[in-house]
């Protein structure tokens, strides 16, 4: 692996570990009805080769601690396909902290974008 | 990458059990879980390919056993720092540190646990003590194995039921999914690693103590909070009664012979509320002791 590649994948790895717990939320709170941790891991796969093309098993301890931080509520449901799901939803806060999240998101988002205006490709 | 790769589900998660050697016992039995979670889920959405195929294709999306091991041991710690509450102030001075134990949840938690603890440790024991004599008994027979089988799934249940208890009134990290146990292994390979497995042994042991444990637990906050509940109210009744502002039928006794109510009355009011909060001490310590204690008997260390 070459030295660039190595900087790109520490830098993604950065990026993922500061944005998962926000995407998340968003998936979370889009969502009609709750979501299990295959699910939630698919919906993301799909939406795109983004930072979290990364490692799917990150995103279950981060739903775990967003659920004992009271942002998602869960409960479990067996299944037919293997152990018991775990089956989560949003709550009023966890919407709450998601709004606000969103604008520093925002935030963070203007802030790059005029520092990369100009800057040579 | 690794040197092989895992050729069905129950390979993969010995490896991640591997992997994860040394980390906390509880972070190793919840990423177990959703690791088996997460393939069967896999497994069962692509029918057409083969459980070797999807897990050599897992590494990819999941990650291989390595890489998820990493992660669980990094992201848990990141998350959790992230998103806990920050840290209350500590009090600034003791007086105020010895008062403060009444606003701690946990020592609420540990007061109702010990209380609980009258009512499941009869249970506990009772359970045991049943379940393993009627094992022993019917060891005879045929039936005395699938029997005994049967009684250690219920143990196992209890146990977690137990953990969950712990963790939400003592506040100590328990297990939040049952132990991975292996599907592919014979009959006779469990039954041996039943009796073979420490957790067995402990478990059991740990419902045993739990009668002689919760009887003392029990005895000690209700005697206590009586003790100086009756130290603070006795006095303020007193002088009620004397303001003649409450009036009792028969005999309201304060004091007798040496003992002066007019001096002994402030003490015993003052001396009633330090021995107050010192029994929340008491109970918040014994609490966290046998959070500490349970998860000792209860949670297979990690490296098993």
């Amino acid at each position: 692996m070459s030295d660039v590649e190595t900087l790109v994948k520490k830098f993604q790895k950065e990026l993922s570990a500061g944005t998962v717990a926000f995407l998340l939320l968003a998936q979370l709170a889009k969502a009609q009805e709750p979501l299990y941790g295959y699910q939630i891991a698919k919906q993301l796969e799909a939406a795109g080769e983004g930072v979290l093309a990364g490692k799917q098993s990150a995103l279950y301890p981060v739903l775990r601690n967003l659920d004992g931080a009271g942002l998602l509520q869960s409960e479990v449901e067996p299944s037919v396909a293997g152990p018991p799901r775990r089956y989560y939803r949003i709550t009023d806060f966890g919407r709450e902290v998601f709004s606000a999240w969103r604008a520093t998101w925002q935030n963070t988002q203007s802030l790059v974008n005029t520092v990369l205006e100009g800057a040579p490709q | 990458m690794n040197a092989y790769t895992p050729k069905t589900i129950a390979q993969y998660l010995d490896m991640l059990k591997d992997a994860l050697k040394g980390a906390d016992a509880a972070l190793v039995q919840d990423a177990l879980y959703d690791a088996e979670e997460y393939l069967r889920s896999e497994l069962a959405a692509n029918p057409a390919v083969s459980e070797a195929e999807l897990l050599a294709q897992i590494a990819g999306s999941y990650g291989d056993p390595e890489e998820v091991a990493d992660i669980y041991r990094n992201t848990e710690v990141t998350v959790q720092k992230a998103l806990a509450a920050p840290k209350k102030a500590v009090p600034s001075s003791p007086v105020k540190g010895f008062f403060a134990v009444a606003v701690d949840p946990h020592t609420y938690g540990a007061l109702f646990y010990m209380l609980l603890s009258l009512a499941t440790g009869i249970f506990y024991f009772t359970w045991v003590s049943a379940g393993l004599s009627m094992s022993l008994g019917l060891m005879i027979l045929i039936i005395g194995i699938p029997f005994f089988i049967l009684f250690m799934a219920s143990v196992y249940a209890i146990s977690l039921v137990e953990g969950r208890l712990v963790e939400t009134l003592l506040g100590e990290r328990m297990p939040r999914r049952p132990l991975y146990q292996a599907k592919d292994r014979t009959w006779i390979d469990r039954v041996k690693g039943l009796f073979t497995d420490a957790r067995t042994w402990l478990s059991l042991m740990y419902m045993v103590l739990m009668l002689p444990l919760g009887t003392i637990y029990f005895t000690l906050s209700v005697t206590l909070l009586a003790l100086s509940v009756g130290f603070v109210v006795g006095p303020v009744l007193w002088w009620l009664e004397k303001a003649g502002w409450v009036a009792f039928h028969g005999q309201f006794q304060f004091g007798t012979g040496s003992f002066d109510p007019v001096l002994a009355a402030p003490f015993m009011f003052v001396g009633g509320i330090v021995l107050l909060f010192a029994s929340l001490h008491v109970i918040r310590f014994i609490g966290r002791w046998h959070g500490r204690f349970a998860k000792h008997l209860l949670v297979p260390s990690g490296s098993e």
